[in-house]
């Protein structure tokens, strides 16, 4: 053949392969953060996905406060300072299903297995896009916060109250993430994994103490009301945001932070290890 | 120490009651590029997993880099490295973000892993790319950058799963170069196709695999011997004389000749290529007028024909 199709290609590459340096394995804090930088990189790129972060919650918090507001508290203003620690926790345990969706992204495009024929310490990229998820939690957070305020609420418990409020929301969603690690390695396409975590959100999320009191419900309801975790953290959120802390609902949130983790991390690696 | 790259004995792999590899023996030598030739849900894919330590073998044993791939798996990743449909890079991120990340996974400082993903994007003429993301990519770039990233440091022994299908006869020459500079360099090339020009082009030794199995293997000489050393294709300008002209081209040639579905058309394979002329000299002699001949390689279905006295069958890949 007279024509040159490559411009040199071989000889490039072959100059390319025999240079460089041959490094150290990455240690695991470093891996980790590489995987972290790569969720952020994702966000940048992506932008649409943080579409529920960002919109989601400023919809919700509009529609309830003035639909529901008169109907429940007297006046929409009245109603922000029991909705504002609700919503919160609602849009942040909402959004944790996506830690499901990027895994189960990766493992289907092909990314998991690149990522896994490498010398690397396998569970930084969980850890990765965990600390990824964790940037995506804050901005909704602050997000609810803002918009909250612009419409009049002035929490008691003052700013510590809502650090406080959010640090242990976190804590509670990032052991929450690993259920969804499980579920993404499990289940086989994104769409069952949308579908799978609607199922299970909705009702924890609406089937609590977010909108309305317990005491308005049936009784029957209102017992179920009581025993779901959501409840809990709301309990303990609103508590923080109202300066008067709920010492036993604190607690109980960290504890079952705890369980979770202890339960659904052992199990996510060993999925993780012996995936196929 | 060993003196195969890959060694396996009765691998095996099942999924469910699916035997998807069925007792594979393989013995690679160390240098050099090895085909693994079949078609679609033959086993190829799901052997190159288990070898590249991504699928754990429910049978047998695979000895990769003198190390074992359920035992040692740690050590064999940091010697091997993976490209293919099923090992992609992030179609989200930039070129150079994809080769910086794995750089930075590989132990680089951060400006050692720009530099060296400058280098590689130059290198596999992507410097105009490097900016885009990876999903905007063509078929051949696509499959550039996937191997650039798994050089960012040069592996003893590449898995290359099929990387030149879809690809465009320029894009494949491309990749057939990077190839070559691999195995210059020193690199063992583990190579999957369904291509049997491929294999013939770039490997030293093939296994032909078909339902699991290993049902062939030798260099491609060896392998084209076994199959006759090319194929007739006749096409008769006359459907109506076709089962003449095969009668003349049988008793010319000394071989059994297949009816193509296009009634025009005849397919034979061919022991000694230098009986060709005269045989299509008799046909015209007996008035059969051909609109078309061409003496080529046996195809892929041609091969499989041979070793299995079956056509090539379509059954789905096997999920992995």
């Amino acid at each position: 053949m007279t024509i040159d199709t490559n411009g040199g290609m071989d000889t490039k590459v072959a100059a390319a392969l025999g240079s460089g340096p041959r490094p150290q394995p990455a240690s695991a804090v470093s891996s980790s953060l590489t995987f972290g930088w790569r969720a952020l990189l994702k966000i940048k790129h992506v932008p649409e996905q943080l579409f529920d972060v960002t919109m989601f919650p400023i919809m919700f918090t509009l529609m309830f406060t003035f639909i529901f507001g008169g109907a429940i508290a007297g006046s929409p203003k009245e109603y922000l300072p029991y909705l504002a620690p609700g919503i919160l926790v609602q849009t942040v345990v909402m959004i944790t299903m996506y830690t499901a969706m990027t895994i189960n992204n990766d493992i289907e495009k092909g990314v998991f297995d690149r990522i896994r024929s490498l010398p690397v310490w396998r569970p930084s990229l969980l850890v990765g896009s965990l600390l990824g998820d964790t940037l995506r939690y804050t901005m909704a957070s602050s997000i609810i916060i803002v918009v909250t305020l612009l419409l009049g609420y002035r929490p008691a418990g003052g700013v510590s109250g809502v650090v406080a409020a959010i640090a242990l929301l976190l804590v509670f969603c990032f052991s929450v993430s690993w259920i969804w690690t499980l579920l993404g390695f499990k289940l086989r396409t994104p769409n069952a994994v949308m579908g799978v975590s609607m199922m299970v959100l909705f009702p924890l999320t609406f089937l609590s103490n977010v909108f309305v009191a317990p005491s308005t419900m049936p009784d029957v309801l209102e017992s179920v009301v009581k025993v779901n975790p959501v409840t809990v953290l709301v309990d303990a959120a609103r508590s923080l945001m109202d300066g008067t802390p709920d010492g036993g609902a604190i607690v109980t949130v960290l504890i079952m932070s705890g369980v979770l983790v202890a339960v659904f991390g052992p199990l996510t690696m060993r999925v993780f290890a012996n995936k196929t | 120490m060993t003196s195969y790259a890959i060694e396996t004995h009765g691998l095996a792999r099942a999924f469910g009651s699916t035997r998807a590899v069925d007792g594979v023996d393989l013995q690679v030598p160390v240098g050099g590029v090895y085909g693994v030739l079949g078609p679609n849900g033959a086993g190829k894919t799901t052997t190159i997993r288990m070898l590249a330590t991504l699928l754990k073998p429910t049978g047998g044993t695979a000895v990769v880099l003198g190390h074992d791939v359920v035992a040692e798996a740690a050590t064999v990743r940091a010697k091997v490295a993976m490209t293919g449909q099923f090992a992609s890079l992030d179609e989200d991120l930039t070129g150079t973000e994809n080769l910086v990340m794995l750089g930075r996974l590989y132990g680089f400082s951060w400006a050692q892993a720009r530099e060296r993903s400058a280098e590689l994007l130059e290198a596999f003429d992507l410097t105009e790319a490097a900016g885009r993301q990876v999903k905007k990519y063509s078929g051949g770039m696509r499959r550039r950058i996937d191997i650039a990233g798994s050089i960012v440091v040069r592996p003893e022994l590449m898995f290359l799963d099929e990387p030149t299908t879809g690809l465009d006869p320029r894009s494949r020459n491309q990749v057939w170069d990077i190839v070559r500079a691999l195995v210059s360099a020193g690199t063992t090339v583990l190579l999957t196709t369904q291509y049997l020009d491929e294999a013939d082009q770039l490997a030293d030794r093939i296994a032909v695999i078909d339902r699991g199995k290993v049902i062939a293997e030798g260099t491609s000489g060896e392998l084209k011997a076994s199959v006759g050393s090319g194929a007739l294709h006749v096409r008769v300008a006359d459907p109506a004389l076709r089962d003449e002209a095969i009668r003349l081209l049988e008793s010319a040639l000394s071989g059994e000749a297949d009816r193509g579905s296009d009634p025009a058309s005849i397919t034979m394979r061919v022991a000694d290529p230098a009986g060709v002329p005269a045989a299509l000299a008799r046909l015209r002699d007996h008035g059969i007028a051909t609109t078309e001949f061409s003496l080529g390689q046996p195809s892929l279905d041609e091969v499989f024909l041979a070793l299995t006295g079956e056509h090539v069958h379509d059954d789905q890949e096997v999920p992995a």
